[in-house]
């Protein structure tokens, strides 16, 4: 490999974006040239400079309150009759479900719903600095952290060998009961694994769906569901679920 | 406001807040670099948004952050268009040749063991805007908003190829750049 490629590649090697072969390819030049050497020492350098440093900027408070004004207002809060009617439908529908008809018909919407709900927990605990209750990389003390917490214990799998660092559990409410959410970190990119339990054993294969920007890779196994949120590519979200589910399926779950 | 007559869906508006709200720092940044000027840079995210909102039913992904990104540089593209028929003011940088000469060796001169300075953030900011186009937003993109080449391709409309040979001529000017500063600290 001459200069001119390696000043290119070097580049996506320290991105990570570098196939295994051109990462061997680059390394080798490298190894033997002290001028390419010190590049990549100073770009690598200057990354984490800047990534240590105070770079950003925060959007003035005036900016926010002008593009909130912007959007139309929520719903009027509702009336005291439409809460009355509200109630009385939902009586009906209670006595419904009991027959077990109406679970059936509701259930794609449920899970759409479930799944809007899913997304806004992952988006709050970007927001409010809130990404996790207990912070460890170890799935020993993450997994014990939840007893007690909840009716189902979660499986704390450690992925970080395989490119997914865990980084802690959190208590999050989803469908108005608490729930487990596991933190992994990808580069820069959060997953937010939330585990549910379910009535149905049956195992259910992975889909992925998108939902306002966010990956959302969903299984079901052994009695739980599970829900991978992210704004990681599609892709690699799929491997995040296959890689969990293998490890589940190989016992080395905490 | 024109666009509220077709958006006056409160359900909607809800998930739109949800969705894109949290990226308006990020937003107000790479439009702080790629504007230079805070008033425009304000301007610029607000007209963002709104196109955003307008465009939401339709969103079927990437990711929110490359989408709203992918609007707010057309944003500020209309933004240069404006500032380069006016007279008065600065016209931008965008020297389009630089992209088809070599890239720079002039850091080679510098001695292979010397280490760079460590600087604090408002030089490293100023470092960062003084850097030409294509190559200041390629940078921001890749160091500060952490996108992956091919999301920067989409956002910029160029390929992956490109995005890399920007990224490193972004890379070796700011590197010349760095250690020219320690030469005026001197």
């Amino acid at each position: 490999m001459t200069c001119d490629e390696a000043e290119i590649l070097l580049h996506a090697l320290i991105d990570g974006e570098l196939d295994a072969g051109n990462t061997r390819a680059v390394e080798d030049h490298i190894a033997g040239c002290p001028r390419c050497a010190a590049q990549l020492r100073d770009y690598r350098e200057m990354s984490k400079m800047i990534a240590g440093a105070d770079v950003r900027y925060k959007a003035p408070l005036e900016l926010r309150r002008r593009i909130e004004a912007s959007l139309p207002q929520q719903a009027q809060v509702p009336s005291r009759r439409a809460v009355l009617r509200g109630f009385a439908m939902g009586s009906a529908v209670s006595a419904l479900a009991a027959t077990g008809l109406v679970a059936i018909v509701l259930r794609s919407d449920d899970e759409a719903r479930i799944q809007s709900e899913v997304v806004s927990a992952h988006l709050r605990s970007l927001q409010a600095g809130h990404l996790t209750d207990v912070i460890s990389t170890d799935q020993h003390t993450v997994k014990p952290w939840f007893n007690g917490k909840l009716d189902v214990a979660p499986p704390v799998v450690d992925l970080t060998a395989q490119g997914f660092t865990l980084i802690g559990g959190r208590l999050d409410y989803v469908d108005a009961r608490p729930i487990g959410a596991i933190v992994y970190r990808r580069r820069a990119h959060v997953i937010n694994l939330f585990v549910a339990q379910t009535a149905s054993t049956e195992r259910r294969a992975a889909k992925t769906e998108t939902l306002q920007g966010f990956n959302i890779r969903r299984w079901s196994d052994r009695g739980l569901n599970y829900w991978a949120v992210s704004d990681l590519a599609a892709d690699e979200l799929a491997e995040f679920g296959e890689k969990f589910e293998t490890a589940m399926r190989s016992g080395t779950a905490g | 406001m024109p666009v509220k007559a077709a958006n006056d869906d409160p359900e909607k508006a809800r998930r739109f807040r949800d969705a894109a709200l949290p990226h308006l720092d990020d937003a107000y940044t790479l439009a702080r670099y790629l504007l230079r000027d805070p008033v425009d840079a304000e301007d610029a995210v607000q007209e963002c948004y709104l196109r955003a909102l307008k465009h939401f039913d339709s969103y079927r992904g990437p990711a929110m952050k490359p989408w709203l990104f992918a609007i707010l540089r057309n944003v500020c593209r209309a933004e240069f268009a404006r500032r380069a028929s006016t007279p008065t003011a600065p016209i931008d940088d965008v020297p389009e040749e630089a992209e088809q000469t070599p890239l720079w060796h002039d850091a080679q001169q510098t001695p292979e063991a010397q280490m760079l300075r460590r600087w604090d953030s408002t030089t490293i900011r100023r470092l960062v805007a003084a850097l030409a186009e294509p190559f200041r937003e390629t940078f921001v993109l890749r160091e500060i908003h952490d996108l992956s080449y091919r999301e920067i391709a989409e956002i910029v409309g160029a390929p992956v190829g490109t995005v890399m040979s920007r990224l490193a001529r972004a890379r070796a000017m700011l590197r010349s750049a760095w250690m020219a500063e320690e030469e005026h600290a001197k």
